[in-house]
């Protein structure tokens, strides 16, 4: 193996080297100057995702176990842009007094998940999968009870690693079978050999019931709204952005890839999981108050929008999903920003909190109420061009039924959606929250995701550069 | 540029106009610039499309621009106009035009307010403009969204939930409409080769019976919701009494005619099979709609009630109309949309007014309001009687068009619905001489309206514009109807070949 093809781990290799770097960082600042490693190390990770978009060779590495391509590659960027808007986003949160000691380990447990995400999405064998997917579970454990003194975050830390675990072990167990099914774990000698039999059906529901906690499909979503709720508002952004969207997209390339000649069988598993997340998710959104529960099950609901997609079972399928994560990551972040702003300024997390925001925080509501709409998939904005692709995907299967439902469902989703923005605008209180001013990097953060929301939806060149990289995965 | 594309980006810059405005003085003038341009946009277009009309084009679309969007689903930003489009830019830009001038007392969050309303002309603009599905339905939902937050802010009453109650019921409408439009989508090929979008380009295959049976109420009854269609109305009577007045006409005026539009140039224009299998349902419907609004308007005590529940009885003629799928019928049901959107946005527009002098809308409280406000209480009157169809205006002409038109037909059912359609006429003069006989004339009933002052010169322009119109109409109906008819001739031409009869 030369250096050259090593290099084909560039985004791995490079978060790794960000990961020490700030460990080193760490040592090097005073005692009472900690703060500084937060601009340092999103600068430091800018410069990763910058890197990053730069072409590369692709390839195969450690005789097929790690592979990329160029779709594996831009969903890498993806998560790292993700990624970045959550640390410019966190600073309000890491100055607080009670962090200064633990600012380098968030930087360092956060980019060791992704770490592990990257090497999910690039696996080749169900070996190389199971290890960046633990990677990028143990340490999101320990972010989720960051807050340590809190009870609330540590009982949600708990919650996490626990089911964490029981996933992992239903899933292993459906790794298995399909290891003595058909005698390897690499994904290519896999296809070969699999076929309708009892047992790898049964394998793909154990695969899929363990894929389904990360993703947080219902029936297996009833971790999300506690660890949600509890976890540091910015850790739940990244679970609920990244940590999903890695998931998503590892779920599809494997379903794709490993699974997709036994469409005729699990075609019907995911219909009925994408019905029951999406209405079951928007049901119990309908009645939250907090905020960060409220922004769990929407985000529930949207993984069942995710799994139309999937149902395409095609290039169409491939670039629809990849796509919607891309405008995920902008619209709920941005969701989230605004979030997190008025969380920093003054404590509130509340929809009823939210009352009259427009009249003194007028450019935080509209950011809001943009992002909600493209949660809605209301266009102009990107997140209606993202639900459209999907549902085109899956109703170039036939499933009209389906797509029926699902925008059925959007339309349930608008009505909570419609809650908070009623809630900003159209409801008087005496006691709104006061204005304030957000900190550079946030507003930072929140222009990129509101350019993103406008950007990615009209500008088509995005889309058909994804749909041509999924092509060519095929 | 395309003259088309202009009214898209003329509405875009005033919206960019209006951010840079300081306070609501700024914000009305400089929509009330963007909309005048639009307006006479809007009767240049009439006017050139007359002439190209007489120069003997007879593309059945002109103006065409084609750009390519997403090239793997061949989504296209593709425009164009036939008759009956311009026909609807043209109300659409006198609506939007009144509106302004209607709603110039607004002060409160007035930048947001022009923003959204103007928002809403965008989406409605572009929904006739667009020949491709896609952006079609795009502009569909941008001219719906804002509806929530002009009735949720500004509006009166019980506004919250109107709004929601609306807004929820439209996307429930344009959730049905997407499993149409995919549907039309995917078989838009039936012979092999690409998909397509495109509404001219559907039009000329003929998609599978089955496919055209399964989603003909989808995109029809899609489209349906927004055109008030029993029994999906109930949004419409909350929603215009608590919205403010600019948008009520716009809604009632403009927006509702979205969905005749919608239901004869995609629903009917691209499935005529299943159109003419389905068509009794839908008649029966419509008959309920026409009648069932008439006579619940004769029971409203609210202004605004009345003519809501009067807009749900018109624009139930209009579909009605539509599907007896015949020339004159067609025609008459264009023409009912162009009078009844003049009509009812004049009406709103007028009850905004008297509300905001009398600070009631409950007809039992106001009388003899025609010694006190003369201009009013006048063009009250002369929308009234559009609206019960006195010849001279055009509420007749549209009236008796569709009439004529579906007693063509010789068999029981259809004239059956017919005569008990046409019955509503009687009801309507009920209802409207009623209240006319009630609040205009008589002995004044409060004394604090002896006090009241007639309009002012922006109520009395946007008023104006409106009467003169409708007047034009009723005067004049052959322009409007030649504007139309050429138009219709190939949808016409794709409905009758399967016509049984």
């Amino acid at each position: 193996m030369t250096i050259e093809q090593f290099f084909l781990m560039r985004h791995e290799l490079l978060l790794i080297l960000a990961a020490i770097i700030v460990l080193i960082a760490e040592l090097a600042v005073s005692e009472s100057g900690k703060t500084k490693i937060i601009p340092f190390a999103a600068g430091l990770f800018a410069l990763v995702t910058a890197i990053g978009f730069i072409p590369a060779e692709t390839g195969t590495l450690f005789g097929g176990s790690f592979q990329t391509s160029s779709l594996t590659l831009f969903m890498k960027n993806v998560l790292n842009l993700a990624v970045l808007i959550i640390f410019l986003q966190s600073e309000g949160w890491l100055k607080k007094p009670e962090n200064s000691e633990r600012i380098s380990e968030y930087f360092i447990l956060t980019i060791v998940t992704l770490v592990g995400m990257n090497f999910m999405i690039s696996s080749g064998d169900f070996l190389m999968f199971y290890l960046g997917l633990e990677t990028a579970t143990i340490p999101a454990a320990a972010l989720v009870a960051f807050d340590r003194l809190k009870s609330h975050s540590a009982e949600a830390g708990i919650k996490l690693i626990l089911s964490s675990a029981l996933s992992s072990g239903i899933l292993l167990f459906g790794l298995s079978l399909i290891y003595g099914a058909t005698g390897s774990i690499y994904f290519a000698d896999i296809v070969a050999k699999i076929e309708p039999s009892p047992i790898i059906i049964l394998a793909f529901i154990f695969f899929v019931a363990g894929m389904g906690f990360k993703i947080s499909l219902v029936p297996f979503h009833f971790w999300t709204a506690d660890v949600y709720e509890g976890a540091p508002i910015n850790v739940t952004s990244y679970l609920s952005v990244v940590s999903k969207g890695a998931a998503a997209f590892t779920f599809s390339i494997i379903v794709f890839k490993v699974f997709g000649a036994l469409f005729e069988q699990w075609q019907h598993l995911v219909y009925a999981l994408a019905v029951m997340t999406m209405t079951i998710a928007n049901l119990f959104a309908l009645r939250q108050d907090n905020i960060k529960r409220f922004l769990a099950f929407s985000s529930i609901a949207q993984a069942g929008f995710i799994l139309l997609g999937i149902l395409g079972a095609n290039e169409m399928g491939m670039a629809s999903v990849v796509y919607f994560v891309l405008v995920y990551v902008f619209t709920n972040l941005g969701a989230f920003g605004v979030a997190t702003s008025v969380f920093n300024a003054s404590g509130i997390e509340t929809i009823s909190g939210y009352k009259s925001l427009y009249k003194t925080n007028p450019k935080l509501s509209l950011l809001m109420t943009v992002a909600l709409f493209s949660l809605a998939g209301i266009p102009p904005v990107a997140g209606f061009f993202g639900k459209f692709f999907l549902f085109t995907s899956a109703a170039s299967r036939g499933y009209y039924i389906l797509v029926l439902i699902a925008v059925l469902n959007a339309t349930v989703s608008l009505y909570y959606y419609l809650r908070v923005i009623k809630s900003m605008f159209i409801d008087q209180t005496d006691e709104p929250i006061a204005a304030f001013r957000s900190s550079i990097s946030m507003r930072i953060s929140l222009i990129m995701c509101v350019s993103g929301i406008f950007v990615v939806g009209f500008a088509s060149g995005i889309f058909e550069y994804i749909r041509e990289i999924s092509q060519l995965f095929f | 540029m395309n003259i088309l594309s202009l009214f898209v980006v003329v509405p875009v810059l005033t919206i960019v106009g209006i951010l840079f405005t300081k306070d609501f003085r700024g914000a009305r003038v400089v929509s009330a610039i963007g909309m005048s341009i639009q307006l006479v946009l809007a009767a240049a277009l009439v006017l050139m499309y007359l002439g190209a009309r007489k120069a003997g084009v007879t593309d059945e679309m002109l103006w065409t621009a084609d750009y390519m969007w997403f090239p793997s689903l061949n989504i296209h930003y593709a425009i164009g106009v036939d008759g009956i489009a311009v026909a609807m830019i043209g109300l659409t830009g006198i609506v939007v035009f009144a509106g302004i001038f209607a709603s110039w007392g607004v002060e409160y969050l007035s930048r947001e307010f022009f923003i959204s309303l103007i928002l809403l002309a965008t989406g409605v603009f572009g929904f006739f403009i667009s020949l491709d599905l896609f952006t079609m339905f795009l502009f569909y939902e941008v001219a719906v969204i804002p509806m929530y937050l002009l009735i949720g802010v500004w509006g009166s009453g019980p506004k919250e939930s109107s709004a929601m109650k609306l807004t929820l019921m439209l996307m429930g409408g344009s959730a049905l409409l997407m499993v149409g439009l995919f549907g039309l989508y995917f078989n838009s090929a039936p012979d092999g080769g690409a998909l397509t979008w495109n509404i001219m380009e559907i039009a000329k295959v003929h998609i599978p019976d089955a496919a055209q049976r399964f989603f003909f109420p989808f995109t029809f009854i899609g489209f349906g919701v927004l055109g008030a269609l029993f029994p999906f109305h109930t949004w419409s009577p909350d929603g215009h009494a608590s919205a403010p007045t600019a948008v009520s006409m716009l809604h009632a005026g403009v927006l509702m005619k979205l969905g005749g539009y919608g239901c004869f140039r995609v629903a009917m224009f691209l499935m005529p099979q299943a159109a003419h299998e389905m068509a009794w349902i839908f008649i029966i419907l419509t008959t309920i709609s026409v009648v069932y609004g008439a006579f619940g308007a004769i029971w409203q005590k609210d202004l605004k009630f009345i003519n809501a529940y009067s807009s749900v009885s018109h624009c139930g003629l209009v579909i009605f109309a539509l599907l007896m799928m015949n020339k004159t019928a067609m025609d008459g049901a264009i023409l009912q949309m162009i009078s009844h959107g003049l009509m009812t946005a004049l009406f709103f527009a007028l009850i905004g007014m008297i509300y905001g002098r009398t600070h009631t809308r409950d007809i039992r409280e106001m009388g003899g309001l025609m010694k006190v406000i003369p201009f009013l209480a006048v063009v009250y009157m002369i929308a009234g009687f559009a609206s019960l169809g006195l010849p001279g205006l055009s509420g007749f002409v549209a009236e008796m068009t569709v009439f004529v038109g579906s007693f063509q037909h010789q068999d029981l059912f259809h004239r059956v619905v017919t005569i008990i359609a046409a019955s509503s006429i009687v009801v309507t003069a009920v209802y409207i001489l009623r209240v006319v006989g009630i609040i205009l004339l008589g002995p004044i009933k409060n004394e604090h309206h002896l006090e009241l002052t007639d309009a002012v010169w922006f109520e009395r322009l946007s008023t104006i514009t409106l009467v003169l119109a409708v007047a034009a109409i009723g005067i004049a109906p052959l322009w409007l109807s030649d504007t139309i008819q050429q138009s219709l001739g190939p949808i016409i031409a794709k409905l009758t070949v399967f016509n049984p009869f």
